[in-house]
């Protein structure tokens, strides 16, 4: 399967935050998006998950499961936001996000030691460091399926063990097949082709 | 969906949950009005079914404000209109858990409050029946304001200037049917089938229009 894009412009708050932007990223592959703050990296991720309009151009997906589905339904999306409620468990949010995602089967305790917050599986999520926080988010990946991995500075806030295990999570999908899109500041810790937006810092 | 719905019934009576502010802020409105109205028990009588739909209006108001700003703030929100399911059954299902965290126990509380308010047994019913069929429309129609300020730092404000226009028409019919028991002779039935008219429209507009809101909103 394939994902591109042409042509994309972002207009934010009526400045033109960058246009005329192409990718393309095919199943197995990963695409650094890397660029100055505020160049556009995570306004290009939430155009590529629905979730903004872009001003021109268009995204889409070729070749992937049923016809039926939406881009934005192939997708998961590691925003900057954690999509955490503090009030519930660990293991409830999780739980929440598998059946909302569709997930099947997958062991929750499992996705949870995966990520490194074993541990933490009873203790209500706004008790969590940002670290572990993040982690959790992490574990949201692993309980449903999804083909493409939108991920907003997946790395950020995470210890160097984090970022390994981060970087093993995520060769671990693109030796499923999977794609990975994600804007960064820093080393992912595997292969990636990069995308720069804007100039060069 | 039903994953949606018992997440936010949880939340609710969690700490710092909806739930309980609703019904304290109504039981405050309620049991302040006879020291305000004074010790007239036929005033009190007349008044009581007004006092009672009035605290329940104002009381799902002030709970509604946080039913999409919550998720939208921790970025909940962007995964829900990302998710397979639908995002009117996603609406609908927030409905639904708002209703019974914040709708029910409203209903719940009103024959105890009916005893401060002079009602008897009788009117008393009718109050909570006329609740239980008029609240999905509140809760219904105060959604679709709620997804309209969403994206506002304080929508606030917003969505009382929104919803408050929509829910009259629920107000009227339904301290009208309630009336109706406590005075003699006018017809209970008509005001009462209209509430449920308004709430089975509030129950197809609803969410379908929530979810339009919503999507116009993403930014």
């Amino acid at each position: 399967m394939q994902l591109s894009g042409s042509g994309l412009a972002c207009v934010r708050g009526g400045r033109e935050v960058f246009s005329g932007l192409g990718f393309a990223v095919s199943g197995g592959e990963a695409l650094a998006v890397v660029g100055r703050n505020g160049a556009g990296k995570s306004s290009l991720l939430r155009i590529i998950a629905g979730l903004l309009h872009p001003a021109a151009g268009a995204v889409q997906l070729a070749g992937g499961e049923a016809g039926e589905l939406t881009l934005a339904e192939q997708a998961h999306y590691l925003g900057h936001r954690d999509a955490l409620k503090p009030a519930l468990t660990v293991t409830e949010n999780l739980s929440f996000w598998r059946d909302m995602l569709g997930g099947t089967g997958e062991d929750l305790g499992t996705c949870l030691k995966a990520c490194g917050i074993g541990h933490a599986a009873g203790l209500p999520a706004g008790y969590l460091s940002a670290g572990q926080r993040r982690r959790l988010s992490m574990a949201r990946l692993l309980v449903a399926q999804r083909p493409l991995w939108l991920l907003d500075e997946p790395t950020s806030a995470l210890d160097a063990e984090g970022q390994r295990l981060a970087a093993r999570l995520m060769s671990e999908h693109l030796a499923r097949g999977g794609l990975i899109m994600a804007a960064t500041h820093g080393p992912l810790g595997i292969d990636a082709r990069t995308l720069q937006i804007g100039a060069s810092p | 969906m039903m994953a949606l719905v018992r997440r936010d019934l949880r939340l609710a009576w969690r700490a710092g949950g909806g739930a309980l502010i609703g019904v304290l802020f109504f039981l405050t409105v309620v049991v302040l009005m006879p020291f305000a109205v004074g010790p007239d028990l036929a005033l009190l009588k007349r008044l009581g079914p007004a006092i009672l739909w009035l605290g329940a209006l104002l009381s799902s108001l002030l709970t509604l404000d946080r039913l999409f700003t919550a998720d939208h703030d921790d970025g909940s929100l962007d995964l829900i209109v990302m998710s397979r399911q639908s995002l009117e059954l996603s609406c609908l299902a927030k409905a639904l858990a708002h209703w019974l965290a914040s709708g029910v126990p409203l209903i719940v509380a009103t024959p105890a409050l009916g005893l401060l308010l002079n009602l008897d047994l009788e009117a008393t019913a009718a109050v909570a029946l006329t609740l239980l069929l008029g609240t999905p429309a509140l809760t219904l129609t105060g959604m679709i304001g709620a997804a309209l300020a969403v994206t506002l730092r304080r929508g606030g404000l917003l969505l009382a200037v929104l919803v408050l226009p929509l829910s009259i028409p629920v107000l009227i019919f339904g301290v009208a049917a309630c009336n109706a028991v406590v005075t003699e002779g006018v017809a209970f039935g008509a005001p009462l089938s209209i509430l449920g008219a308004l709430s089975l429209v509030g129950l197809v507009v609803g969410p379908v229009a929530a979810a339009a809101a919503l999507r116009q909103g993403l930014d």
